[in-house]
Formats: C-alpha cells, structure tokens, sequence
C-alpha cells in the first residue's frame, strides 16, 4: 500500500515551494516597476508583502521538519526535503533584498530624480528568469535547468559590472547626481545577491536530483 | 567445545554466496543469489513479506534443511568452506553460526541454564568453568548487572526484552563468530529495542551478523552493508548510508521510500 499521507505531504511541499517562488518573482518585479516609476505606494507594498514571504517560509519549514519528525524520508525523498530545508533560506533572502530595494525607492524622494540605467533592468529581467528556473528545476527534478541557472549568475555578475561602470561614468558626468547613483550602486549589488542566491537553489536542486553537492565556484 | 573447529575467514569475507537458488517444492524462494558479507560487520537483509530474505538468513547455518521439499543449488561459503558440502560438520556449524530469532524463546528453565544449556551440549560440566561462560555471555550480552542476582530464577519470568538478550547471551554462550538475527526486535518495545540495537554494535567487535530487519530506520541505525531482497531476488547491496541515501535500482528506492511494498 503506497503511503498516502507521506505522499501527500511531499506534494504540498513541492506546491509550498512553488508558492513562495511566485511571491518571490513578483516581490522582484513589483519593486524595479517601483524604482523605475518612482512609485512609492508600490515600493510600500512590497515591504509590507515580505512578512507573506516570511510567513511562507516558516509554514515551509515547519511541514519540512514534520515531514523528517513522523515520516523519516530516505533516498530521494530525503535530499528534496533537506534541500526544500535549505532553500526557502536562501529564498527567504531573496525577498529580503526585494524589500531592500523597495526602502531605496521609498527613500528616493530626495534625490528628486527616477533615473536607472539600462544594466539594472537587464539584471532584474536575469535574477527573475534564475529564480523561476531554478524552482522550476526543484519541482520538475530538471538537473540540466539546475546547472542552466548557476551558468546565468555569471552574466548576472557581468551586468552588475556594467552597471557600475556605467553608475561611475554618471557621477563623473554630473556630480549631482552622485546620491542616486550611490542608491542604484546598492539596487545593483541586491540584485547581483539575488543572482547569487538563485544559484544556491540550483545547487540544492543539483544534490536533490544527483546527490551530489556542487559548488558552482569549483563547476561541475 | 575445544575442539570444535572455527572457520578461518579471509580477505575479511565471512559469508560469500555465490548463484544460490533455493526452492520450497516448486516454490522458486531464492533465485541465483551473489553476494559477500564481510567479517565483523553488521548486514542488514531488507524486503517486503516473502522476498526470500529470512530464507536466506535460514540458509546460512542450513535450518532450511529441516524444512521439506527445501532444495539449494550453488555455493554458500562461510570462511571458503562450502556449508552445503557433503563433507560438513553440522554441529560445528551451527556452534559457529548462531541465530536469534523473532519472538524470545527462553528455554523453561532458569537463567543460569538457559546459557549454560549449550556449553554443556558439547561436553563442557565443570562448575567453575560454567560459571565463568555463564557471566562472560550475559556481560557480553550488556546485561550481567541486571540478572547476576537472579541466575536461579526462571528465564519465562524476565520481560519481553529481557528475554530476547538473554537469548543472545544463550547464542553467545557457544562463542559463534557469526550470528543470525531474524527481526530481533519486532516484538520488543522501543527502549528493549534500543538495547539490543546498542548490543548489535558491541558485539560486531567481535563476531559477524546479519539481521534481518523490516525496520528500515533500524536497518539504516546498525547496519554496515543493506542488501535488498524482492521476490526472491537481491536486487542490490552495498554501504547502508549508501543504499539509503544513493540506491542504484529504482526497485530499492521504491521499496524504501515506501512507494510499494
């Protein structure tokens, strides 16, 4: 007799997963509309909506440890539950750096000044389509979309040096717009992180599919 | 008991089987069975009811030979020696593989007996040499605290798990190096349980065992090696943590994930 309940059990968490993925995405979305239109009540939105991705990943958590405590998965099971484990972490930071982004634009009154620069935009369209990927890996067991992913975070990091570049030559241009250029330098550098973190998932996702553990600095 | 002879294991193999083929009548129990169980580890036989793993286990000191119509075809050596060989001293071995099984069963006498029954068996009757055999099984057996007070009483007065390592020490009493366990714990509570699974890891310092286990969690706490049973084939074997987390066939993943079975 197959076992219901534990079956059952792994499906929500994989539907769990999916979940806070689609808060996730949306959370990265909503706030570079936010800092491209200088919208504030958007921006507010996305800071107020993290506790909904916090709260998704403790539910996760919890089920995850339930699943360990009265089922003890081996094998497979095993290395998708441990990894669900570890990466809800990474995708809890995820809506962290979202939020982080959003208190900038929430900020960006002052500078009086909506501009971005191209690099951003292509970075944030990157990070969305890693982090999509990479749960899409998780519930699809897709190895190759997995080690697709952690390939990406290098073209992410070689958008997060043009932004620079280009973030020095506007300051360089015009000296008044050093503050928001220092505030487009961190939105940069958080969605260069989310790159980073998106890789971490692909890497669980590799161990829970392969049962190996890469690190993509060492490649595979 | 002297001059009973131990196997000599080499290369650190105790048990090798090689295409063994057991049949009940025509009940094809055991088909072209291959595998090696090393000297002083703990292997762990798994599979769902009737997958032929305790028939194997029963193969291995030749109770099946009690059983009628039983056939076996192949080779089981136990250090290099072909147990199945015309030529095979039963007595030795049996002295030498000995087995536990499901259900405790204390013969109805009284503890001292109880492990003094085998040694005298083959011819041991010094007092003072019993004396030490019996208190060298039941320290062996983790439990000499517990009963040298009451080596007089009847062993049918001792709990379930209390009766079960004191089966153990009665196994032990005859120095075996290998010794069978058929489900040791699927009658026992799980602090009797946790006893014996601690013992199991003791005495692997000293002998072999294979167990069988429909436990899996007990299977992945004791063992060394796990080797998967399923309608009488082994289907696999290798390092438990391996098998329990890295199966090789998706019948092993199936069977331990609780997909079937």
């Amino acid at each position: 007799m197959a076992r219901t309940v534990y079956l059952n059990a792994l499906k929500e968490l994989k539907e769990g997963i999916l979940e806070m993925g689609e808060h996730i995405k949306t959370a990265i979305g909503r706030t570079i509309n936010a800092l491209k239109k200088d919208d504030l009540i958007l921006a507010q939105a996305v800071i107020n909506d993290d506790n909904v991705i916090d709260d998704k990943e403790k539910e996760i958590e919890n089920l995850c440890l339930k699943l360990l405590l009265t089922q003890q998965p081996v094998a497979s099971d095993m290395r998708k539950v441990s990894s669900a484990l570890k990466m809800i972490t990474d995708m809890e930071r995820i809506g962290d750096f979202a939020a982080d982004i959003a208190e900038i634009v929430t900020r960006g009154g002052r500078t009086g000044t909506s501009y971005t620069v191209p690099f951003i935009d292509a970075m944030s369209v990157a990070v969305i389509k890693m982090v999509d990927e990479s749960i899409l890996a998780f519930t699809d067991d897709n190895l190759e979309l997995a080690q697709k992913v952690c390939r990406a975070d290098d073209e992410v990091d070689e958008l997060f040096n043009g932004a620079k570049e280009a973030l020095l030559d506007c300051i360089r241009n015009d000296e008044k717009f050093a503050e928001r250029a220092l505030d487009l330098m961190m939105v940069s550098k958080y969605l260069e992180r989310i790159g980073d973190h998106a890789t971490n998932i692909a890497e669980w996702v590799i161990f829970s599919v392969s049962g190996v553990h890469v690190s993509t600095e060492k490649g595979f | 008991m002297k001059q009973i002879e131990k196997f000599s294991f080499e290369r650190g193999v105790a048990i090798d089987v090689r295409e063994m083929t057991l049949y009940y009548g025509d009940f094809h129990a055991l088909k072209n069975v291959n595998m090696t169980m090393p000297e002083r580890q703990i292997t762990a036989l798994i599979g769902p009811s009737g997958c032929g793993k305790s028939t194997l286990l029963k193969s291995l000191n030749r109770m099946n030979d009690l059983v009628e119509g039983c056939r076996v075809e192949g080779v089981i050596q136990i250090g290099g020696e072909n147990i199945y060989a015309r030529e095979i001293n039963l007595a030795r071995l049996r002295k030498n593989v000995g087995m536990v099984f499901q259900r405790p069963n204390p013969f109805a006498m009284s503890v001292y007996d109880n492990i003094a029954y085998g040694p005298r068996t083959f011819g041991i009757k010094k007092k003072s040499e019993l004396d030490g055999i019996v208190e060298t099984s039941l320290k062996s057996a983790a439990m000499w605290e517990e009963l040298k007070d009451r080596l007089n009483k009847s062993a049918l007065g001792l709990s379930g798990g209390q009766q079960q390592r004191l089966c153990i020490a009665r196994a032990l009493a005859v120095e075996p190096q290998i010794l069978l366990m058929d489900e040791p714990t699927s009658a026992l509570d799980p602090i009797s349980t946790g006893k014996i699974e601690e013992l199991c890891t003791e005495l692997k310092k000293q002998i072999t065992v294979i167990m069988v286990t429909h436990n899996m969690q007990q299977a992945t706490r004791v063992s060394d090696k796990t080797a998967f049973f399923l309608l009488g084939e082994m289907v696999e074997m290798g390092d438990t943590e391996r098998i329990f987390s890295m199966p090789k066939d998706k019948r092993t993943e199936d069977y331990i994930t609780g997909r079937f079975g």
